[in-house]
């Protein structure tokens, strides 16, 4: 994450004192935008309003007019998981084995540090899971927390199982290493066996198809060379504000693209990070998939600030210039079988060779265009500022497979 | 002319008399046989679609209710409990009788019950367990 970076920066500031002098087309900067946005001057769309007037409007033209373009989501995202600090007990313990609800959380962190991962279950309650003991928590609700441990000179104490709630631990921070994927997959079954995937339940013989994104209101859609959202962006997370905090795990920004360069399957994500304390359980809910496990709904929005008529361009793509994958989740190694666009997924079904699949979501639209809504509500107010990245993220990355080498039984 | 669907369980000693010829043959009721699950001397269950004139339905339901048999409409059967619903759409892939629909304008999620063949694949496709039929 280091010389591209740079080099981004170098280049957008030559290019900005460039146009300067030579008058050339319209440049925002974030102070300017962020000037605007508290004196209740600022323009904000939602990216499918900006999309909408893309069809009558030139990117040079968006640029003058509008200033920030809101973007959302609302989908299951397993990379989930929050952080919290349990307080110390007396006498104190180093938890070295903990349960909430039954549910194990990492034990690896210090005495009273824990991680407890969304997709987390007891084997022998599969069906609620650490997004449960999230969504729980969130809700004000009771949880029993139960933890082992050795017992040492500082920490003698060996077992503890006490209820504790949102008020009662320290810090409750979401923190998601890989959310918001940038597209992705639409899932199919050739088989003649219905199957049960984190894409939901895939009827045998082609007769559905599943799609996850929220096509032209999609975050990393609307930025798709990551020109605005970078380390430190300010988001709307969970009903609250939090932070791009890392490129996402399985960063991939090399997969295949359109003539738009937007990639037509799943490539970037963003790590994320906010309080869960100031959280609404209306965009974090847990969930369990039928056959595969739990996973956990979290409701992410993203600005983008218009800077300059490329980014204005980026943000009025629409439903029928987006393209995605259709894959085979029945057949092993997920063949592709073709590529649709959001508006034809979107229309309620697809054409796959000659057959015609009826399509379903699995994130909520609906949601979607509610955070992307109340996100443009904050800026509108001025409560929410957009954030210069203090870093931008690499380029250029791929991702390795898991090789499996010989096991040494020595 | 209406078309209705209702639920019916039989109790295990409710016999082998001919209900649905009679529904046709005595009520002018046109039926459809969309769901069944016998087991004998236990219990039966059947999903039935009637089509006829109101008040000759309004009979028959009181004919099958009169031989110990629980006759209720089918959307008493079927809960969803919509205000916890996230519009996800997981349960519109695998409705097929199209009885749960994506509103293509709001992408909020439309119930239609008395389109529903109790397949009950929404039950488990459901990732927040919102969906509960009583057909047994």
């Amino acid at each position: 994450m280091k010389t591209r970076a740079d080099f981004g920066i170098v280049f957008f500031r030559l290019r900005a004192s460039d146009f300067e002098l030579q008058n050339m087309p319209k440049i925002k900067t974030y102070e300017e935008i962020n000037r605007k946005l508290k004196s209740g001057e600022a323009v904000v769309l939602t990216a499918e309003e900006v999309s909408k007037m893309a069809k009558e409007m030139s990117p040079e033209e968006i640029v003058e007019k509008v200033d920030v373009v809101t973007t959302a989501t609302f989908g299951a995202m397993c990379s989930s998981g929050a952080i919290i600090n349990f307080g110390h007990a007396n006498p104190p313990i180093r938890m070295e084995k903990i349960r909430l609800n039954g549910v194990p959380c990492y034990e690896g962190l210090a005495a009273v540090d824990s991680y407890i991962g969304a997709t987390a279950c007891d084997p022998d309650n599969p069906k609620y899971g650490g997004a449960h003991v999230i969504q729980d928590l969130l809700e004000g609700r009771d949880v029993v927390l139960e933890a082992w441990a050795k017992g040492t000179d500082c920490y003698p104490r060996k077992h503890i199982k006490t209820k504790i709630n949102i008020n009662t631990i320290n810090e409750f921070t979401l923190f998601n290493p890989r959310n918001a994927y940038q597209n992705y997959n639409v899932a199919v079954n050739t088989t003649q066996k219905m199957i049960h995937t984190y894409m939901g339940t895939l009827l045998p013989n082609l007769r559905n198809a599943t799609y996850s994104t929220s096509g032209e209101l999609s975050p990393l859609l609307n930025d798709p060379e990551f020109k605005t959202i970078g380390l430190g962006t300010r988001i709307f997370l969970g009903g609250t504000q939090g932070f791009v905090v890392w490129p996402g795990t399985q960063f991939h920004t090399t997969k295949p693209k359109n003539e738009l360069g937007v990639p037509v399957t799943n490539a970037a994500t963003i790590a994320v990070m906010g309080n869960l304390k100031e959280m609404s359980p209306d965009y974090i809910k847990a969930a369990y998939y039928e056959k595969y496990g739990v996973s956990m709904f979290v409701g992410i929005g993203i600005p983008i600030p218009i800077l300059n008529a490329d980014i204005a361009k980026r943000v009025s793509i629409n439903n029928s210039q987006i393209e995605t994958s259709v894959l085979d989740y029945g057949t092993v190694g997920t063949p592709k079988l073709g590529q649709v666009t959001y508006e034809e997924l979107q229309s309620g079904s697809i054409k796959v060779g000659n057959k015609k699949i009826r399509t379903a979501p699995v994130a909520s639209l609906a949601k979607a265009r509610k955070i992307a809504d109340e996100l443009k509500q904050w800026l509108l107010k001025g409560e929410f500022e957009v954030t210069k990245p203090v870093q931008m993220f690499p380029g250029n990355t791929s991702l390795n497979g898991l090789k499996e080498t010989e096991a040494d039984n020595d | 002319m209406i078309k209705k669907r209702y639920i019916l369980n039989f109790p295990p000693q409710s016999g082998d008399k001919a209900f649905t010829y009679h529904l046709v043959k005595d009520y002018d009721i046109r039926i459809n046989i969309l769901k069944a699950e016998v087991y004998p001397g236990k219990r039966g269950s059947l999903l039935l679609e009637l089509q006829g004139k109101k008040e000759n339905i309004e009979k028959g339901v009181e004919y099958i209710k009169s031989h110990k048999i629980t006759c209720e409409s089918l959307d008493k059967r079927i809960s969803w409990k919509e205000e916890k619903c996230i519009d996800c759409g997981n349960c519109t892939a695998v409705c097929f009788a199209g009885a749960l629909n994506m509103n293509r304008e709001t992408w909020k999620l439309e119930f239609d019950k008395s389109n529903c063949v109790v397949c009950e694949l929404c039950i488990p496709a459901c990732p927040l367990n919102l969906f509960e039929i009583d057909f047994r």
